[in-house]
């Protein structure tokens, strides 16, 4: 597939962009196309890439929707809704915020959640020192190509000392339906080729000095839809800011999901990370996290589920640039049937980030003797005064334990469910949100029910 | 109550068990002595259901049914409960969740009602007592940290918990301290009544100085050499398993 789509795409792109995008980040757009016009996707040959192959995207024909038609929503959100839970909930169908879908209680002390695009277009003032600047997109062709052709997403804003005391949720749909009239419409190609439905969805969360927030994304779709989509999140957290944030992936179990998440934290600030990724076909998720002030702390955690053969690759990296900080990071897998998981923790710590602490686990648990998963640690130390720990381990379900819980009364699945449940409990715990911890709970055991089932 | 007729068992290939008839009235405390690899815990296993034990020839009968038809949980829930000689350590899940649900996937199984945790916290309490455990042993991970001594107590109460009808003890006496048995040994005769039956397999001969059975069989090579009462255990102590390798008993 010629990468002439993604040209066509991007003029489609830049003719639905409201009046007002400055030009600065029009020109950043360009040239974040420009370059992925030059190098392409990846492939297994690029090390960042060596398990995970994109070629089922990079070979397949892709389309974003217009507004109009993403107006609508034939998906039922309800299972993916937090109700009564949240202060706002901003849906967003295909990539396009839908105001009427949302929900958006007062916020308190000047704090917004809202659409991107509106907050660009509105030249609010704190969006442009950190759009597109917290993800480069010179390292990511999958970064380059959202930055390139993000229709809309979230802008969430906390001012200076204002404390958000319910969470904001954000909820990407994918509908998985390409609209061909609309198509026909806007390039005036009658382009008989079935296109799969992308999006791009963009979010900038900005947290003042001396704030606090819990901001939770999740992306879904229908139940055997095949699309893509291709999320980037910015977090920029000023002075003693602190955010608890969740990645919730419940993709349908044929799409195609790359998503990125940057976070850039300044003096004494606390960011926590929570990516759990349940659904999708072919899965890519990059955690980056930049300590860039001292003091500063980050807890990067990761559960993920696959059967099939799904594949799910978390590269997180913690890049420790100054002195004092702290990073906690645990990631856990479960993988069925012929499923593959990757994980690559890469921890960079600076010449000047002396006393830096950090840890790493990353277990895997495999149900079949089919399942992989490939894990590499990659520990990249340039001060002396520091402690960096990393624990990898892959194992299969202790058939004694098995053996155990079955003689005090309980069924081979229950067991089995126990046990699993047990090895992701101190992932689950470290997220304090209870409502949303609960609900990914529900979520993931529904999903192990299947799993387990399907191997019994 | 228990009929184990001519049972046969291996593992990895290898057989164990060579030909053991048994027969456990109500009531009754058996006690299973003998030399290492003499089959003793294999017995115990067997008779649990443990997966990696092949039973070749022979029949097992609990009440009249056929056990070994039956899958691990279905002979726990109808009344047979083995206390482990080595307890498993199940980090994430702790004790009280554990033995709760444990209670209450019994109690479905009889048709009784399942208890809530104000219900389990009076029913455990006692029991808890008798057996010396702290109330902070109820939050921690199911054996994780415990010492040789707490695996042993909480495997004895978590069969004072389940109330089975047989309690079949592996070798728990093995490693505890003279103070720590006698607290296992009361939390085992508190359980003796004529509807419950146990089988006591062990070692040593000073277990049952405190658990007072009423058959002792001796166990050689897969077979039982020889039954008696009582007093047969103490012989044992005296003149050790060796004056028993020219087998008298029943062949």
């Amino acid at each position: 597939m010629t990468l002439e789509l993604y040209r066509t795409e991007y003029a489609k792109a830049r003719a639905r962009r409201p009046q007002g995008e400055p030009a600065a980040l029009a020109e950043r757009r360009d040239a974040a196309l420009d370059r992925f016009l030059e190098v392409g996707f990846p492939t297994t040959r690029h090390e960042e890439w060596r398990f995970t192959s994109v070629a089922p995207i990079a070979d397949q024909a892709f389309a974003m929707s217009a507004p109009a038609v993403a107006g609508a929503c034939p998906v039922n959100l309800d299972p993916f809704r937090f109700h009564g839970v949240c202060a706002a909930e901003l849906v967003f169908v295909d990539g396009h915020y839908v105001p009427s879908l949302s929900t958006r209680a007062a916020l308190l002390g000047g704090a917004r959640a809202g659409s991107l695009a509106a907050a660009i277009a509105g030249r609010v003032v704190e969006v442009e020192p950190h759009l597109t600047r917290a993800a480069p997109f010179e390292r990511s062709p999958f970064v380059a190509l959202n930055t390139a052709l993000f229709a809309d997403g979230a802008f969430v804003h906390v001012p200076a000392h204002t404390v958000l005391e319910h969470p904001v949720h954000l909820l990407f749909v994918s509908t998985g339906k390409w609209d061909r009239e609309s198509f026909l419409e806007e390039t005036g190609k009658n382009d008989s080729r079935p296109h799969l439905l992308m999006s791009h969805p963009r979010v900038l969360a900005v947290l003042g000095d001396n704030s606090q927030a819990s901001i939770v994304e999740t992306y879904a779709g229908p139940d055997g839809a095949r699309y893509f989509t291709n999320p980037v999140t910015e977090i920029v957290l000023g002075e003693n800011a602190v955010l608890d944030h969740y990645r919730l992936q419940r993709e349908s179990l044929e799409a195609y999901h790359v998503g990125a998440i940057y976070v850039r934290t300044a003096r004494s600030a606390n960011c926590a990370s929570h990516s759990v990724s349940i659904g999708g076909a072919l899965v890519r998720n990059d955690v980056v996290a930049v300590l860039g002030g001292e003091g500063s702390e980050c807890t990067l955690n990761g559960l993920y589920l696959a059967d099939r053969q799904r594949l799910v690759d978390n590269h997180t990296t913690i890049d420790h640039a100054t002195a004092h900080c702290d990073s906690r990071e645990i990631y856990k897998g479960i993988l069925a049937d012929r499923a593959r998981g990757v994980f690559n923790g890469k921890i960079i710590v600076r010449p000047d980030a002396q006393k830096t602490d950090a840890k790493q686990t990353n277990r895997a648990l495999l149900l079949s003797e089919d399942a992989q998963v490939n894990s590499k640690p990659e520990l990249e130390i340039f001060a002396n005064d520091v402690k960096c720990t990393h624990g990898a381990a892959v194992g299969q379900l202790d058939e004694n334990a098995v053996f155990y819980l079955r003689s005090r009364g309980f069924g081979l699945v229950e067991a089995r469910h126990m046990l699993i449940h047990a090895f992701l409990g101190d992932v689950l715990q470290r997220m304090p949100l209870a409502p949303v911890r609960e609900g990914i709970e529900r979520v993931v055991s529904g999903q192990l029910a299947r799993a387990l089932k399907a191997a019994a | 109550m228990l009929t184990v007729r001519h049972l046969h068992a291996r593992v990895a290939g290898r057989e164990i068990l060579r030909g053991i008839d048994l027969s456990v009235k109500f009531g009754e405390v058996h006690a299973i002595m003998g030399p290492n690899g003499s089959g003793k815990s294999t017995l115990a296993r067997v008779l649990a259901g443990h997966p990696e034990y092949e039973v070749t020839e022979g029949q097992v009968l609990f009440e009249g049914e056929d056990l070994l038809a039956m899958d691990p949980e279905t002979r726990a829930r109808i009344g047979v409960f083995m206390a482990f000689q080595y307890p498993i350590e199940i980090p994430g899940v702790n004790n009280a969740y554990f033995l709760k649900a444990a209670l209450n996937t019994i109690r479905k199984h009889r048709g009784e009602e399942e208890v809530d945790a104000m219900e389990f916290m009076t029913l455990i309490r006692e029991q808890m007592k008798r057996l010396d455990m702290d109330e902070s042993f109820l939050s921690r991970p199911v054996n994780v940290s415990f010492s040789g001594g707490e695996k042993k107590r909480n495997e004895i109460f978590q069969m004072a918990v389940l109330e089975p009808k047989l309690g079949i003890l592996d070798e728990t006496d093995s490693g505890l301290d003279i103070d720590a048995l006698r607290i296992v040994a009361n939390g085992v005769n508190a359980m003796r009544g004529a509807e419950r039956s146990f089988l006591v397999v062990t070692h040593y001969q000073r277990l049952l100085n405190y658990i007072v059975p009423d058959v002792v069989h001796v166990l050689t090579d897969g077979r039982i050499v020889r039954s008696g009462g009582k007093e047969l255990a103490l012989q044992l102590e005296d003149k050790g398993y060796t004056w028993l390798e020219e087998p008298v008993g029943k062949r």
